[in-house]
């Protein structure tokens, strides 16, 4: 309001007050979302790379695993040109068909696993938060789970298991589903214990209090009354899972316990194109690149929910 | 707080046989054959005789007492034997948990022999990153909002976002391959004699120290923060501060010894986590330590050796949780375990 008459200026804040009184909840939460403009880059950057696994394959349509050998033998090693706009790794594959054709399965194993560990963390978390008498047995499983070590011991269980699942599923599936259970189920351990926290504290409310009073049923007031209150330490902790997810397979794939050696994950693809790191440094920066900054952008995207969802800061 | 201590210790050793059933029937109940590594000419019944001999048919319970027995008693025992070279009843008979891999070498041998360079790539890590974050974390707090402030966040951001496996590559490509400041690989092998030697040994150290110690300290700088700023506004502060003493008595005195108790717990916490952390750092540089050992183990089926690695990985995460819980009760006379 920089110029203007004082009439004009006060027809203006007429104008505006009822419509921000009609300020809705999850319209607030974009309004201060909007605010934070480390998430904002978050979001333009994760929004791109996704749309680059998603569209890119489509559009790149180079195959990944196709050896360029075939038809030049100089074409192993080859740092980023017009040819090979990201490079050829040492059997002369395309590195930008790679990164694309790895980021889709990066970015799913992040997806799945988070809604793996956020329904078990969620269903865990509410149960041990409203029904006294599981809060105890239900807390003690996950301190127990806490305790476990978590790398170690999934390093274990995919080497125990990847063989009669690949035999069961086939190779792509099996693992897929191995990698996905197993992060999720060795992950659902902070979303539980932040899910029953704020239901203990929800439940104490008044709302609660005269939903009890005026008679609601027990599966009412958890579903209505109590989860949408619980919504926001969940969104946030499933966009940080997401970003953990994606670390975890990025790192089993590097210690080359992933995927198979034609499923490139971008971990994978660190991992089998590390030892070329003398000769072609573009091969291992390519895909570093692409989960540091897909994680980078998700831990804003997570910081900035985690204020713009917090109450407190209403104004 | 004794009392406290004592059931604290009790409850421990529930836990602790939980999670080496989980352990062991993870490893057990799993598909596949030990014995399908060896060659395919051994005839099937001297296969069922290395089975047999491997106790592989007895039934799960019988397996799993036998393993605890092991684990729980004969191996302390061997340790203190051999710590204080002396003879605890019938030593030579003693069954130990002896690695697949490397031919009956007891496991706990292996272990041990790792120890050394985990715990050094892992301490200095953990040293460094404290000595950094911790001053960052308070002037980033007091200066909230300043330039150092939004670097420092922002920086800390980054690290803890970055994996280690792409941090140690690019400090390889960077510091080995373009300028050969710093060896490429981890030599176990070197002995520190002299001052020479000394050197090369920091300078090998360098880059895993600085790729686990900069995550590290990404983590608790944050973390520091974000305590400093829970006490800032606190009544105290505004007290000391109204009686007049000077803002670097107040943040010191005052702000800094409130604010560092949840530091010291994390601090105590994080200890297993770097120890798993370290398993990735020391793959990149090939530190031939305790994560190496369990790469190898489970490249090679080694069950039991890949068994003990993991239970010992665990018993830092209770012991450690036990250690936050008691730093805790003394820094903070405020909590009082009844």
């Amino acid at each position: 309001m920089a110029v203007g008459t004082e009439t004009a200026s006060a027809e203006n804040l007429a104008s505006e007050l009822p419509q921000r009184q009609h300020r809705t909840l999850w319209g607030d939460v974009w309004l201060r979302f909007r605010r934070h403009n480390l998430a904002n880059v978050g979001v333009v950057v994760l929004v791109l790379l996704v749309i680059g696994v998603l569209a890119g394959p489509l559009i790149y349509t180079v195959d990944p695993e196709y050896s360029f050998i075939v038809d030049d033998i100089d074409s192993i090693n080859q740092p980023p040109s017009v040819n090979y706009p990201l490079g050829t790794d040492d059997l002369g594959r395309d590195t930008l068909a790679r990164n694309l054709f790895g980021g889709r399965i990066s970015l799913a194993v992040g997806v799945v696993a988070m809604f793996v560990s956020i329904t078990f963390g969620t269903m865990v978390g509410v149960l041990s938060g409203f029904f006294r008498r599981l809060d105890n047995p239900l807390m003690r499983f996950t301190d127990l789970m806490l305790a476990l070590p978590s790398l170690p011991l999934l390093l274990v269980i995919i080497m125990l298991f990847r063989d009669a699942l690949k035999k069961l599923l086939g190779p792509e599936l099996g693992i897929f589903l191995l990698v996905v259970l197993v992060i999720g189920i060795l992950g659902w351990m902070p979303t539980a214990r932040v899910v029953r926290g704020s239901v203990l504290s929800i439940k104490e409310k008044e709302f609660v209090e005269a939903a009890v009073s005026v008679g609601t049923r027990e599966p009412v007031i958890l579903w209505q009354h109590i989860l949408p209150n619980v919504l926001s330490p969940i969104i946030v902790s499933a966009t940080l899972g997401v970003a953990a997810a994606i670390l975890t397979e990025s790192a089993l794939s590097f210690l080359g316990l992933g995927f198979p050696s034609n499923v490139p994950t971008w971990g994978r693809l660190l991992f089998e194109n590390k030892d070329f790191i003398t000769q072609n440094p573009w091969l291992v920066i390519w895909p570093g690149m692409f989960i540091s900054l897909t994680i980078l952008s998700i831990n804003f995207i997570g910081d900035g929910l985690r204020d713009a969802l917090d109450p407190r800061q209403r104004r | 707080m004794g009392q406290y201590l004592v059931r604290r210790i009790l409850t421990i050793i529930p836990t602790l046989i939980a999670i080496s059933f989980v352990i062991f029937a993870v490893l057990d109940l799993a598909p596949g054959d030990p014995t399908s590594a060896l060659p395919e000419t051994i005839r099937p019944e001297i296969r069922q005789q290395i089975r047999k001999a491997m106790g592989l048919d007895e039934p799960f319970p019988v397996k799993y007492g036998l393993w605890m027995r092991q684990f729980f008693v004969n191996e302390p025992l061997s340790l203190i034997e051999n710590a204080f070279d002396i003879q605890i009843g019938d030593g030579e008979k003693r069954l130990r948990v002896t690695s697949w891999g490397s031919r009956g070498v007891p496991v706990m041998d292996m272990i041990l022999e790792r120890v050394p360079q985990t715990l050094w790539v892992v301490g200095l890590a953990y040293l460094v990153a404290i000595v950094i974050a911790v001053p960052i974390g308070v002037i980033s707090a007091i200066r909230q909002y300043s330039i150092f402030d939004q670097v420092g966040t922002f920086i800390s951001l980054i690290g803890y976002s970055i994996p280690t496996f792409f941090t140690g590559l690019l400090m390889i490509l960077l510091f080995s391959v373009k300028l050969k400041w710093f060896p490429m690989i981890y030599d176990t092998n070197l002995q520190v004699v002299d001052w020479r030697s000394f050197v090369e040994q920091l300078r090998q150290s360098a880059m895993p120290v600085a790729v686990l110690g900069f995550f590290q300290a990404a983590i608790l700088a944050r973390f520091t923060r974000s305590s400093m700023l829970d006490n800032i506004p606190m009544d105290y502060v505004r007290t000391a501060t109204a009686k007049g003493f000077r803002e670097r008595y107040v943040v010191i005195r005052h702000i800094l010894r409130n604010s560092l108790i949840p530091v010291v717990t994390l601090i105590a916490l994080g200890i297993p986590a770097i120890f798993s952390g370290a398993i990735i750092t020391e793959q990149i540089f090939r530190v031939n330590g305790l994560g190496a050992l369990l790469i190898g183990a489970i490249q090679l089926n080694d069950i039991p050796l890949v068994q003990t690695v993991t239970f010992i990985f665990a018993c830092l995460i209770v012991v450690f949780n036990l250690i936050a819980d008691v730093i805790y009760g003394i820094l903070d006379p405020r909590i009082r375990y009844s």
